[in-house]
């Protein structure tokens, strides 16, 4: 019956009218089909994104460094492994967020700052993963390891850009204040193909590090560098040594798109607080500041001079120190690098800690190795330096440390 | 090779050309038996082509042309214009019981030729025909039957293309047969061809992903055997059922003699249905498969040895009648329902769910002026999740498309 009826209407209209309607429908239709498309998400709800105010060449060379990170897939022809961990950078880093226990890094082999014992055994990182034919690496017998879950990329420009002696003015090696806080840099080498910084400070031919778990990293390019290499096997001019073998070979990723990768994460935007407004949110950053946490995650860092204006000389927000802070035994895996004890964790930073179940398939996996699955419960395996401030959140009432936890979820 | 191939084709279309300008009525429609009970085995042969005068060649075609606008999660390209492909068929029959047959495809504007099929078939019997040459592995029921005027949407299905590597052919030998009684039909197909390669655990896909293996051309010279079994039956009241099989190694284990590696395997099992519902004349399509594949324990999970999916089309003709000219023009409204798992599994480290899947939606509205030509208008609606089962992106968009045969 209605086709019977759409048939009636259908035969009562003229041709033209038809054609002259399919014509205007059409012209609307592209004008406006776009809306019809799902929106994207909010700025403040992703991690992934440039830095606003970059120029167009910046943002072309940001473009190019995002494929490489993201959609460059290596497989064997491309030099993959043939022992590695990950096939790309964007499969430890799912929307530039932190990783999960399926691409966390073992790293094995050094108990104290005279460096790693175990590098000729296929030490500091386990490629825990082969291609067809070969045998992944296994831990080697007596050596000590660690679980690392691959960080977050976001704002990662700007804590390279802290300079030193900011670093260093935030450190208190022999607890000068009494408040039981600590914090030490990581004196570690740095490889020949980094460039130091003018304003860089040197103790005995080492630098201050800041990057990774040990903060043993000096910088972006070193950061990138090691991962291409230790996470997927891949060389480069900058460290042409191969995994597998231990032999040099030739480069299987090029120095731009190395450079490109860099100025990518370097030019990546810094998270987005959500929720400023709430109160119960800013009375949970008051009770964050009230039981010491800011002490070592300091909430707001300067950079230094960068030639990206978008990053010089700004402010941000990181809730982090960038230094070694004892976190006791529990934390201890017997596993260190540069001058770091096993004991001893770089204050990881706190912003996008809200949005790290968007990249890690829904859950928390937090503290160094994942190993916790809420925000509690990482705060619940503070110790050393941080104990006092974990026993201060444990005083809290249900209400208020809800409202820290709503506070750290919106960072 | 394919040159050749293509050159001979072009060839062939000039001539026909030429001889039309000669004299047109010389050009024989030789239409498709809509009419008749067919499988999709048939598909190949149920096409229309153009013969030329006594000649035992005939000739046809389609082409695909698309415009889309869609979007992932607030990115789109825009407005994006595409001539998806342009098949060339070209038919011959040699003698009463020997035929050949080839397709070649065009995609992308030439930037792909392939020979999608060029087979000589040789009939003994109707239960027993020798079909050699590059041959398509009648794994599902697209694979076999997937002319771009057959289909209402404007994309092909996911699960075909992207998962069970559609369209998926290859050089060998095979043997099938058809047979009637009453109400029923029943066909079986059975073939040893070339197979896949290690590219379907290593590519730049970053999952396991068997249309890598297509990118390779020495599958039509050397590589791995597969064997590839579909038995099909036809109610003409219930419709078609089809049960399919395609496996064998796919990695190169050995080279020169050399053990690299040791021998491993894939299978896939496919199931396909389609109906036309009495009275109301709606179609109903689907087809469904699983796929085992033995990925190294030591390699990446990211890599899956379990694939899962299918798709579902529902046409319902709305009216037919004459329309602008066209006699017997129908109007469909339609819906694809869609849905792959690229890595069935759970994770080794946290026995959480792997992600790697996607749902599709996609209603559609189509004009068929005549049964060999389809303009279709659709909506994708898409959620893809990444391997660590984060949450999906969304797509959506439109697609405009005009196919039909030539």
């Amino acid at each position: 019956m209605p086709n019977l009826t759409i048939q009636y209407m259908f035969k009562q209209l003229k041709p033209t009218y038809i054609i002259v309607s399919i014509l205007i429908s059409s012209i609307v239709f592209l004008v406006a089909c776009s809306e019809l498309e799902p929106a994207a998400p909010a700025d403040e709800d992703i991690l992934d994104g440039p830095l606003e105010g970059l120029t167009n060449a910046q943002s072309a060379q940001f473009l190019a460094g995002d494929i490489a990170f993201n959609d460059e897939i290596f497989t064997k022809d491309k030099g993959l492994g043939p022992v590695f961990v990950a096939t790309s950078c964007g499969s430890c880093h799912a929307g530039d967020g932190k990783g999960t226990p399926f691409t966390t890094l073992t790293r094995f082999g050094q108990v104290d700052h005279t460096g790693n014992k175990f590098l000729h055994l296929g030490g500091p990182q386990l490629q825990n993963r082969s291609i067809p034919g070969f045998n992944p690496e296994t831990i080697p017998t007596g050596a000590t390891f660690s679980k690392f879950t691959p960080p977050a990329n976001t704002g990662l420009g700007f804590i390279e850009l802290v300079p030193d002696s900011a670093i260093l003015a935030l450190s208190d090696p022999n607890d000068m204040n009494g408040d039981g806080i600590s914090g030490v840099p990581n004196w570690n080498t740095v490889p020949s193909y980094v460039d130091i910084l003018e304003n860089a400070i040197s103790q005995n031919g080492k630098y201050i590090c800041r990057l990774g778990k040990k903060a043993s990293t000096f910088n972006l390019l070193q950061q990138t560098v090691n991962a291409y290499n230790q996470d997927i096997g891949i060389t480069s001019t900058f460290n042409p040594i191969d995994v597998y073998s231990g032999h040099s070979i030739d480069p299987e990723v090029s120095d731009k798109t190395v450079r490109d990768v860099v100025a990518y994460l370097q030019m990546l935007k810094a998270p987005i607080q959500r929720e400023t407004e709430n109160v119960e949110i800013e009375n949970g950053k008051n009770l964050f500041i009230q039981i010491k946490c800011a002490a070592c995650h300091v909430p707001q860092l300067q950079t230094d001079f960068s030639i990206i204006s978008a990053l010089s000389y700004k402010t941000f927000y990181p809730y982090t120190d960038l230094l070694l802070h004892d976190m006791g035994s529990d934390l201890d895996d017997g596993y260190t690098e540069g001058s770091a004890k096993t004991y001893e964790w770089r204050t990881p930073p706190l912003w996008g800690l809200g949005l790290s179940p968007g990249s890690q398939g829904g859950k928390y996996f937090l503290m160094h190795d994942g190993r916790a699955k809420s925000i509690e419960e990482a705060i619940e395996m503070h110790g050393g330096e941080a104990a006092q401030s974990k026993n201060n959140f444990q005083q809290l009432s249900a209400t208020d440390k809800e409202k820290l936890i709503q506070f750290l979820k919106s960072l | 090779m394919i040159k050749k191939i293509v050159l001979f084709c072009i060839a062939c279309m000039y001539a026909q050309l030429t001889f039309a300008q000669i004299d047109s009525t010389l050009l024989n429609n030789v239409i498709a038996d809509t009419g008749k009970q067919t499988l999709n085995m048939d598909a190949v042969y149920n096409r229309p082509f153009l013969g030329i005068g006594k000649l035992p060649v005939s000739l046809g075609g389609y082409a695909e042309v698309n415009w889309q606008h869609i979007g992932t999660d607030g990115v789109s390209e825009g407005h994006q214009f595409q001539m998806r492909r342009m098949t060339l068929f070209v038919a011959s029959t040699i003698s009463k019981k020997i035929k050949f047959l080839s397709e070649i495809e065009l995609e992308e504007g030439g930037k792909e030729i392939s020979v999608e099929f060029a087979s000589i078939d040789v009939e003994f019997h109707p239960l027993l025909n020798l079909r050699g040459g590059i041959v398509m592995n009648p794994i599902g029921s697209f694979n076999q039957n997937h002319d771009g005027p057959r289909w209402e949407f404007t994309d092909r299905p996911i699960s075909a293309t992207q998962m069970l590597a559609a369209t998926w052919s290859n050089a060998g030998f095979g043997l099938f047969g058809k047979t009637y009684k009453n109400n029923w039909m029943f066909g079986y197909e059975a073939y040893l061809t070339g197979g896949f390669n290690d590219d379907i655990i290593d590519n730049e896909m970053n999952k396991t992903f068997l249309p890598a293996a297509k990118v390779s051309a020495e599958r039509f010279e050397e590589g791995n055997a597969l064997l590839t079994t579909k038995i099909a039956t036809r109610h003409s009241k219930f419709g078609e059922l089809g049960l399919s099989y395609m496996g064998g190694n796919y990695n190169t284990y050995k080279n020169d003699g050399i053990v690299l590696d040791e021998k491993r395997q894939l299978h896939v099992f496919a199931m396909d249905y389609n109906t036309t519902l009495p009275k109301i004349n709606t179609t109903i399509t689907g087809e469904w498969a699983w796929i085992n594949i033995d990925v190294p324990s030591s390699f990446t999970q990211q890599y899956g040895n379990k694939q899962r999916g299918g798709f579902l089309d529902i046409v319902q003709p709305i009216f037919k009648r004459k329309i602008l000219g066209w006699d017997k023009a129908v109007v469909n409204l339609s819906c694809r329902l869609e849905y792959v798992d690229w890595n069935v599994g759970t994770f080794n480290e946290t026995g959480d769910n792997i992600g790697d899947n996607l749902w599709s939606v996609m209603p559609a509205i189509s004009f068929r002026p005549t049964a060999q030509t389809v303009f279709r208008f659709n909506y994708r609606y898409q959620l893809q999740k990444d391997v660590l089962d984060n949450d999906p992106s969304k797509t959506g968009g439109f697609s405009f498309g005009i196919s039909s045969y030539f």
